[in-house]
């Protein structure tokens, strides 16, 4: 084995190319192997189809089984014009027919007649890419079967000598990858595809058993066919690479945007909103929706619960109304039970959509509800593509699940989400809280990645005018919710009534003992007036009688002749 | 050396007639080169056809490595393989004609003797 890695062709098929890390060997021919209805003759007509369109390499492909006319229609349903690809000289379509009751054989011959068609068709349009649609078909159109094994080693190596990427597609086998063991010619790359039923979901699977030269993914691969060609969807591949964005976007309900810094969740985050039953995990999902509409932002609301018109109405009872986004085309719904089809086709048609689209903001309501057609593993594996998808857009992603679990408490974490909320960036609980003969809301965030957030308790209400989050009360009864909490409220109120009036009364009895004191004063300073009126009386009384007795005295004197 | 037929009818006109006038057989040997089984299959089938056909026959040999695009026009894939063009029905046998029994069923010549 040489240490550099063999040249690869896009296959054009997507998601092959990502687990085969570059396509199919270049100029060699693969083998495609897999049971009726798999998909091969589209995997051999999709390889040759986006060869002309993607990378413009002119192909051809031989038919053994289906007529060019039935090639034609089942490959215009998926919006591939072969006629336009054969008038434009990119594309050679034939077909082989073998009718072994009118052959009869007598004596030795070989397959030259193929290869003179095969390399004719090749000059026709300079073919780099053949398919061949089933080989195996020779296999019962001819009896010795000595002669055709020599001639499909033949052909094999002869498909490597012209120097054409081939597809060669076989019947799979019982124990074997194909019936009559073509895997055996070829060295460089063998594909089985494989349509499974379980739990009465049909699911595709693809996977490389050999490629010779290369590094390739292992696992098997789930794809899907839908109207325009195979899909591969490679688990693995991914890788977290996708820009985080900085900006941040509102979530419609003012309180909890207060709780995330006052400025809401980032933009591409994906966030995960779980709760029981009934506990309004819609109702935020729709709310944020709402907004985001509002913001002019076009959001695909993914519903496998409700019908569209149902959960426009129950959404108009709590005050939202999405009915005008739809119509103006802003917000889409993709209603459908999950178990209609398989958790991958379930992937593929909303990414397909999310393409489409191009929403700003996707949810899905609710992801619980995905478990009954795949395990945890493949749920989670499922939604690590569509969140990986989606951030890689810097779509916003809003996931509502479901808990099981009834009987936990405020605080608690749910056990059963513990795997998904690893994908998450934040996560948001609901909670029923039994009491008082009641049952009311709790809200909480669980976690938001990249930003300091509220850890308080809310109460959740839906009113008539949307969601709003209320302090839960804290007192020396605990939490309390609800009727409690108004109550609560209620004799808080009281409280502060019956404490003013106390300071009113307090304050009336003060003014009045101010007016008492003042009274006092007044009278006391009447009192004072009055004595000191009366001791001015006796003062003056006093001043004229001294006046008087010294008067008598001089009169006295004179009488008396007093010498001096 | 094949005597191969140079310009055959690429448009198959003359299948529209069911039978030449005189009965005379019309056989087409499609073979690709000059490979020992295409020399083979042309001595077998002439002796065949002298041996039951008493000379009222013609082969036409196509080399389609000459002209390849009938292999795709005429539906060929092994060869040499032999064609009853006339008298109808088309009979195909393939191979170097070695087994000439197996040539005389398929040419349905067992009742003409």
């Amino acid at each position: 084995m040489g240490a550099a890695e063999i040249e690869k062709v896009h296959s054009g098929i997507k998601g092959l190319d990502d687990i085969t890390g570059g396509g199919l060997p270049k100029g060699r021919p693969s083998l495609v192997s897999g049971g009726p209805g798999c998909g091969k003759t589209l995997f051999a007509m999709e390889f040759i189809i986006r060869g002309i369109i993607d990378y413009g390499e002119p192909g051809v492909f031989v038919a053994f089984e289906e007529k060019i006319d039935d090639l034609k229609l089942n490959f215009r349903s998926m919006g591939f014009d072969l006629d336009n690809l054969i008038r434009r000289k990119k594309l050679v379509l034939d077909h082989i027919t073998i009718d072994r009751s009118e052959i009869e054989e007598a004596g030795e011959y070989d397959l030259e007649g193929l290869f003179i068609r095969l390399g004719a068709l090749i000059d026709e349009v300079g073919a780099k890419r053949v398919s061949i649609d089933t080989l195996e078909a020779l296999f019962s159109g001819f009896a010795n079967e000595a002669i055709l094994r020599s001639e499909l080693r033949r052909l094999f190596l002869w498909l490597k000598d012209r120097g054409v990427t081939a597809v060669v597609t076989g019947e799979r086998g019982d124990r074997t990858i194909t019936t009559y063991g073509l895997e055996e010619y070829v060295a460089d790359c063998v594909i089985t595809l494989d349509h499974r039923v379980t739990n009465q979901i049909a699911t595709r699977r693809l996977h490389i058993v050999k490629y010779r030269g290369s590094i390739h993914g292992t696992d098997e691969y789930p794809f899907l066919i839908s109207e325009d060609g195979i899909s591969v969807l490679p688990i693995t591949s991914l890788s977290l690479t996708h820009k985080a964005s900085g900006e941040r976007i509102f979530t419609g309900i003012p309180r909890l945007d207060t709780m995330l810094e006052g400025k809401g969740f980032y933009r591409g985050s994906s966030i995960l909103i779980s709760g029981q039953a009934g506990t309004g995990k819609t109702s935020i999902a729709a709310t944020f929706i709402d907004a985001a509409c509002r913001r002019n932002e076009k959001c695909l609301f993914f519903i496998f619960e409700e019908s569209e018109s149902q959960l426009l109405r129950n959404m108009k009872s709590i005050g939202i109304n999405l009915e005008p986004w739809v119509k103006s085309g802003l917000l889409k719904f993709h209603a459908v039970r999950p178990t209609a089809y398989s958790l991958e086709m379930h992937l593929s048609v909303m990414l397909k959509l999310i393409g489409e689209f191009k929403p700003r903001v996707v949810a899905v309501d609710p992801i619980s509800n995905l478990y009954p057609i795949g395990d945890d593993i493949q749920v989670r594996s499922m939604l690590m593509r569509l969140i990986d998808f989606a951030k890689s857009l810097q779509i916003t992603g809003l996931f509502t699940s479901l808990s099981n679990d009834v009987n936990v408490g405020v605080y608690s974490v749910e056990p059963t989400e513990m795997h998904v909320s690893s994908l998450m960036d934040a996560w948001l609980i609901l909670k029923n809280i039994e009491g008082n003969g009641e049952r009311n809301r709790a809200f909480s965030i669980i976690k938001v990645r990249g930003m300091a957030h509220s850890n308080q308790l809310r109460e959740f209400i839906l009113s008539d005018k949307g969601i709003r989050l209320l302090d839960v009360y804290k007192g020396s009864e605990g939490v309390l919710f609800g009727s409690a909490r108004i109550a609560q409220e209620g004799n808080e109120i009281d409280d502060r009534l019956c404490k003013n009036e106390e300071i009113e009364r307090k304050k009336r009895e003060l003014e009045s003992r101010r007016k008492l004191m003042e009274n006092e004063i007044s009278l006391l300073r009447e009192r004072f007036a009055q004595e000191e009126d009366e001791m001015m009386i006796l003062i003056g009384q006093d001043v004229s009688r001294e006046k008087v007795a010294a008067k008598t005295k001089r009169e006295i004197a004179t009488q008396r002749h007093v010498d001096r | 050396m094949l005597p191969t037929t140079p310009d055959i009818n690429r448009k198959e006109t003359e299948t529209e007639i069911d039978e030449t006038a005189d009965g005379r057989w019309i056989l087409r040997l499609y073979v690709a080169g000059q490979t020992q089984n295409s020399l083979t299959a042309f001595e077998n089938l002439k002796k065949i056809c002298e041996d039951y056909l008493g000379g009222k026959y013609t082969i036409e040999v196509i080399d389609l490595i000459k002209d390849p695009q009938l292999a795709k026009d005429h539906q060929i894939i092994a060869v040499p393989t032999l064609i009853r063009k006339l008298p109808v029905p088309v009979k195909k046998i393939i191979g170097n004609l070695s087994n000439t029994e197996k040539v005389l069923v398929g040419l349905d010549l067992r009742k003409v003797r």
